[in-house]
Parts: C-alpha cells; structure tokens; sequence
C-alpha cells in the first residue's frame, strides 16, 4: 500500500507539473519584457540591485506614463542563478510571452550573451547586452540583433589606459611601468586580454594576466603573486564576490588601493563595502553616475517608493548597480519608443524593435528629457556601429560614496574598429555569414 | 493485469533471450518511439523541444554513459563533466579544422577521442578502488577543465574563450528548427541506447557485472580486469563524449569550459543513483528528475498566479528539490527503476497478489 501511495504522488507531481507549463493568457495592448535576473547564488549581491532597478524603471514608466504611448509594458521575471543552461531556459520560456512576443533581451551574463547572441537571430529577438558580452558584437553588419550598447571590455580596457596615460603626463610615460590584470575566468574576465596586450605593445608597459577561479573567493596565491611582482597599477575584472575579496587582498598585501582600477561591473557597494576602510581609494570605472539626484530617479522615487510598490528598499535605490539596471532598460524602452514612430504605436514584435534600437539616437535633450541629465553620455547607435559611441568615466570610492575623478573619456574608435571588424569577420567565416550592406536602408 | 502474460509462450531460445521477453513491453516501447519520433515534433511547443526534451535526451545519453562505468563496472568516476568537454571540444575542432568533414562523422570521432582519453584517465582503476577511485577521476575533471581554458589551441585563438558552434549540417541538410534539432538528438540517442542495452547483456557485459560484483572471484573464473575495466572506461567515455558533443552542438550553440565544470558530472552522478544503478531506463527516469523537476518547481508559483519574489521561489525550488531526492533515496535506494520494476512485478500478480 506504501508504495501504491508514493506512486499516486508522483502521478499527482506530474500532472501538476504538466498544468505548470501552460501558461496564463494575455491581453492585448501590451509589450512584454523579459527580465533574466539572478536573485541567489553566490552573484546574488550584485545581481539582485540589478534587477530591482531594471524592473523599478518598467513600473515606474508604467506609473507615470500609463506605458510607452499608451502601450503598457509587461514584465517578467526569470532566475537564472548566472548559469548559462538556466539562462537559456528562461530566455526560450518568456520569449514568446506576450501579444507580440518578448521586446529585447538583456541576459546579464557574458555565458548567456554569447549562448542568446546564436538564438536571436532565429527567435528574431534583439540582445541587448549593455556593457558587457561580445565586444566584437560591435559590428552590426554581422552581428544585427546584438547590441553591446555604451561599452565592451575592449573599449573598457582602452579608456583605462588611456587614463594612466592623462594622470602621468602622456602614454610615452608608460614605458616600462607593469600592469597586471587580475580576471575572473571566464569568458567575461578575458575578453580585455587581447587589447590590453596590443596597448602593451604600443606604448611599451609591462603587461601580465592573472586568473582568478570563479566564484573568486580564493585569491591569496594570486595576490602573492602580485607582492612579488610589484606591478605600478593592478586592473580588476571581477564579478560578484570576487570583487570584494580582490580589494581585501589587495589591503592584506599592502598594494596601494589607489592604483587599483576596475571595470564598471567592479565598481559598486557591495564590491567596496566589505573591504570597509581598506577600500578607500579604489577606483573603478563608471559608465553612468551614482545617487537619487536625476530627474528619472526621483520620479521612480515619487511613483513607486512613496507608494510603498518599490522593488528594492528606498535607500538601496541610486546605487550604482540599481541605476545601471535603470540605465539598461530605458535604453531598451527608448528602442521601443523610436520603433513606434515608425511603425505605429502598438505592441511591436522583436523584429521592429530591433530597428528602433539600431536607429536609437539619444542627444543630449532627449537625454534631459528623459531625466537622464549628468547621468548618462549621449550616444548614437548606427547600423555599422551597435556599441554607440563608448564613454566611461573613473569614480574613486572614499569610504562613503563613489567621487569621479575624471572627465568623460572616448574609448579610441580608430584602435579598437580594426580588432571589432578582425574578430567579427573570424566569426562570420566559422558560421558562414554574410555582412549586411549597411547603405541599404533596413 | 495490463501484465498478465497468459498465453505468451516462449518456444525458442531467441525468444526466451529477447531484450523485452514481454508482449506488452514491446507494444509500450514501440508506441513510446512512434510519440517521440512523429507526435511529439509536431505537436510540442518550441519551449518544450529546446529547453525540455533536447538536454533531457542528451543528458540520458551521458548518464547512459556514466552507468556503464559506474552501475555496470562499478568504477565510481567524478570526471564525466571533462569527458564531456572532451567530445564537445574534440568535435568542435574537426569540425573546423577537417573542411567537409560531416558533423555525425565529427561526432563519433570526438567520441572516439572521448574514449581514448578516458581509457587513458581509467589506467588508475586497475590499482585502485571506491573513493580513491573517485579523487583519482576528481583530478581528471580539474586538469581537463584546465586545458581548456588555457590551452588556446583547442579553443582556435578566441580572445574570450567561449566557442560557438558551426552551423548544423547534417548529410548536406542545414538544421535550424527545434524540431529538426529534435529529431536528430533522438534518433542518436535511441540508436546509442539500443546499443548499450545490447552491450550489457552480452559477453562485455557479463564481463563488466563480474568486476563489478567480486573482481577477485571475476579474476578467477577468467575474466581479465585490465580489459574489462578499460573497455568499461572506452565505451562509457564514447556515451559521455558523444553526448558532450550534442550539448554543445545541438543544445547550447555556444559554450565556454564552465558548461562542463564539476557540477556537471555531479549532477550526472545523481541521475545514475536516483535514476537506477546498471539500468538502462534509470539513466531516463534519473535525466528527466534531475532535469525537470526543478524546472516545474521553477514555474508553479507563477503558473497558479502566488505571489512571491523570484528569490523565494527560487530558494524554494532548492529546498523542494533536495527534500525530493532525499524522500526518493529513502523510499527506494536501488533508484526509479527499481520503482518502475516493482509496480511490474505487481501488476503482473494484479488483482491476485500473494
């Protein structure tokens, strides 16, 4: 009888479970946004302010607005855990969610980006991977879905030096000073690799690449390694709890935080905060600024967060990953918005908001329109160009708060345009594309 | 009764030797394949095929593979997930370094790599056993995963490390929809497993289970345990290279080494023990729990319309899942085929049990 009982269990698992995979119903004047996010696991800290904003900046245009012209936005969230297979999944489960199905995609993982980048062209769903992913993505005419908006690595790894370069007087200066790369492995941790080297070539300095095993918790051999070498400056390419460890380490072997510099997904409060006072003076790049003192977000605090429908709690809302998460979303939403005036204003299918995304074109009013003043750098996307126009900014953490200690600075299109075009054309030849002819209009 | 056999007579050795000796076994798995090769294509959603059957097929086929070691020879392995990397990785570049090359001839050759490799990881066995065994194979997983990402050659000089896969040509068909996806993984997988079933009930087999019982009286009735331990450890690797090559391939599309890390061969490891130790069907029923229960977990919350957080029903899933596996274990150690063999024995004595 024992096990008649277990059996009648599992046959009610199943059924249960197969219910599970239908679907409720949509309604029709909606455009769907799929949210991949992850909420636990050992990213968690930096994954989830993430999403809170990015879901926070949805709500808040459909509080204020009533949705994009009347359309509202409908999102959903999936679980991902940064795993590439579960990323996958969630992307094939909400893709088609929806009246016309998902809008864009932002996978928010490098793993996730490159498995997506082979399915959007077939499920016809643009990749927005915003600051992160495929640099050589950057081609459009290759790479039409995928759009590595204000920065890849390899700008990121350029603005850098270019940065050393401004605070000691010139790049001839760089002759002969050591940098080492301390990098997540993956393929996230190595893609500023191959740029960093022909810099190194260049401009004469020293340049070493040390792996750190993901998660990144172990990292004392590395940062031996770093006291017996003494490099002038130590670039971080950390992602989660990496970050945190690298900058403890780098207070345990006395290396000066000061000359520490890190990509923008190395630059928030969850990485800084538990190193306390051995973070101090640690810069990271900034593609975007920090605080609650921009237009969109104090309306995301006046819409949501007055009314008590905020995701995050009220004083997370301004950090540096909640506004990059606004950030990634309101450039989705004004894809959207440029691809209703050109094809009406109702839910538009992925197709036509990709062309909205590749004629996006914020200048600096739309930006104050947008209530994005002093937060974001103007940019242009093109059909050529799907990066448009890389500009990063270097923040310093002085124990409270992130200080920019730099202008804005141009990722050099003339250095980096050859390697995007190289790779890409490596890529298309592996798969057997053809270029898109981009004085066609699209 | 949907069991009862009365008026099945064997009358000759072949038909007393048969894989399925049950008239109704066979009626159920042809109907089964008839479903999966001709209903299921065209009837099942695209989220289903890709994101459903596609890794359940190719991780049955791995776990195949990993029973054979494990439940057939009884070499525990923790390396799976790098044998796995070796047939993806192998394929991957004769695909691009042979011009012309077919990818089913790609496949069974990273299947053949596959199997050289964990012959040569296998050498360890003929001295040692149990949990030694299983550090021993623990270190194949770590140095594979290794090379991977560090030896640039295998990976053809990517900056980043992560690969995708060449388009999927198959006998001079481009195959691009999910059904067409579908079907190849399944036709590879059926032929594979019919293969295996025949395998273990032959000589090899015999030879394996022996090892695997007692290797000291195995030795003494004549089986050679260099051979067999080896020819466990080719075979199982040519299951688990095959079936890394098709994740990569037909499933991911683009992957990079953290696709076949550690987890991976854990993950494997529990579908064998859940799914049934030297069993075929196990290594099914294991795939399909590991697989899609979490995947269930995942969306009932959303599908009955509950209202909680991503974070708590992911948590949740965890939670649920565990408890599962662990209320399985206890029910019934030998796994869910042993659960499936039990309702048969029952049904056959249905409604006279004694």
């Amino acid at each position: 009888m024992r096990f008649t009982r277990t059996l009648a269990l599992a046959a009610l698992g199943a059924a249960v479970g197969l219910t599970g995979l239908v679907g409720p119903a949509a309604a029709q004047n909606e455009q769907f946004i799929p949210a991949l996010v992850y909420r636990t696991g050992p990213y968690a800290p930096n994954g989830a302010p993430f999403a809170n904003g990015f879901v926070d900046y949805i709500n808040m245009i459909n509080e204020r607005d009533g949705g994009v012209n009347g359309v509202k936005l409908v999102v959903e969230e999936c679980e991902t855990g940064y795993a590439t297979d579960r990323g996958v999944e969630c992307f094939d489960r909400l893709k088609g969610k929806g009246p016309t199905g998902a809008a864009f995609i932002h996978p928010l993982s490098t793993g996730i980006t490159f498995a997506l980048i082979e399915k959007a062209p077939t499920d016809k769903i643009p990749v927005m991977s915003v600051g992160y992913g495929r640099s050589e993505a950057a081609d459009g005419r290759i790479f039409p879905w995928v759009f590595p908006l204000l920065g890849t690595y390899w700008s990121a790894a350029d603005i850098l030096v270019h940065h050393l370069a401004n605070t000691l007087g010139g790049y001839d200066k760089l002759k002969g000073k050591k940098i080492t790369l301390v990098f997540h492995d993956s393929p996230y941790g190595k893609e500023p690799i191959p740029i960093l080297q022909e810099l190194a070539k260049r401009h004469g300095y020293v340049f070493e690449a040390l792996p750190v095993t993901a998660p990144g918790v172990e990292q004392k051999a590395t940062w031996l390694q770093i006291r017996q070498g003494r490099p002038d400056y130590v670039f971080l390419w950390g992602w989660g709890v990496m970050n945190s460890t690298s900058i403890k380490e780098a207070a345990a072997v006395n290396f000066p935080r000061n000359r520490m510099y890190g990509v923008w997904w190395s630059g928030a409060e969850p990485d800084v905060v538990p190193a306390e006072a051995g973070a101090n003076g640690y810069n990271s790049l900034a593609l975007h600024a920090t605080g609650t003192s921009y237009g969109v977000v104090r309306d995301v605090l006046k819409h949501l967060y007055d009314k008590g429908k905020g995701a995050a709690k009220r004083e997370e809302v301004g950090q540096v990953l909640y506004n990059r998460g606004l950030v990634s979303v309101a450039l989705g939403i004004e894809g959207i918005r440029v691809a209703q005036e050109r094809f009406g204003k109702k839910p538009l299918t992925g197709e036509q908001v990709r062309w909205g995304i590749e004629n996006l074109n914020l200048t600096p009013e739309r930006i104050n329109q947008m209530g994005f003043e002093g937060l974001l750098a103007p940019l242009k996307v093109s059909c050529l160009d799907h990066e448009g126009g890389s500009r990063a900014r270097i923040q310093q953490w002085d124990g409270k708060g992130w200080k920019f200690i730099s202008d804005w600075i141009t990722a050099d299109d003339k250095l980096l345009r050859p390697f995007v075009e190289t790779a890409a054309a490596k890529y298309a030849q592996e798969k057997s594309i053809a270029a898109r002819d981009c004085s066609k209009p699209g | 009764m949907l069991y009862r056999e009365a008026g099945q007579f064997k009358t000759s050795y072949a038909a007393d030797q048969a894989v399925f000796p049950i008239l109704q076994d066979r009626l159920a798995l042809a109907l089964v394949l008839v479903v999966a090769f001709f209903a299921v294509p065209l009837l099942s959603t695209d989220y289903l095929l890709t994101s459903i059957l596609i890794p359940f097929l190719i991780l049955s086929l791995a776990a195949i593979g990993l029973n054979i070691l494990v439940g057939y020879c009884g070499q525990i392995s923790l390396g799976t997930g790098g044998l796995m990397a070796v047939g993806a990785y192998a394929a991957y570049n004769f695909a691009i370094r042979v011009p012309g090359l077919d990818l089913l001839v790609c496949f069974v050759l990273a299947g053949l790599t596959a199997a050289a490799v964990g012959m040569f990881f296998g050498v360890p066995s003929l001295r040692i056993k149990g949990f030694y065994l299983a550090v021993a194979t623990l270190a194949a997983q770590f140095f594979l995963d290794w090379s991977f990402s560090r030896i640039r050659w295998f990976t053809n000089y990517t900056p980043s490390g992560s690969l995708a896969a060449p388009p999927l040509e198959i006998l001079g068909f481009r195959i691009t929809t999910p059904s067409g996806r579908y079907l190849l993984t399944l036709a590879i997988v059926v032929v594979m497993a019919a293969l295996a079933k025949n395998l273990t009930r032959g000589r090899i087999g015999r030879s394996w289970m022996a090892i695997r019982d007692m290797d000291i009286a195995a030795e003494i009735i004549g089986i050679r345990p260099l051979q067999a331990k080896l020819s466990a450890f080719a075979v199982s690797s040519f299951f688990v290279g095959v079936a890394g090559a098709l994740w990569a391939f037909v499933h991911l599309g683009s992957w990079e080494p953290a696709a076949f890390d550690i987890n991976r061969s854990f993950s494997l490891l529990f579908m064998v023990i859940i799914g049934g130790l030297g069993s075929i069907l196990g290594c099914f029923l294991g795939a399909g729990f590991i697989l899609v229960v979490p995947l269930v977990l995942n969306q009932l919350p959303t599908a009955f319309g509950i209202p909680l957080s991503t974070a708590m029903i992911s948590n949740l899933e965890n939670m649920i899942f565990g408890s599962l596996i662990i209320f399985f274990l206890i029910t019934e150690p030998r796994g869910l085929a042993r659960l499936w063999a039990i309702a048969k024995e029952k049904l056959r004595l249905w409604p006279f049990p004694h």
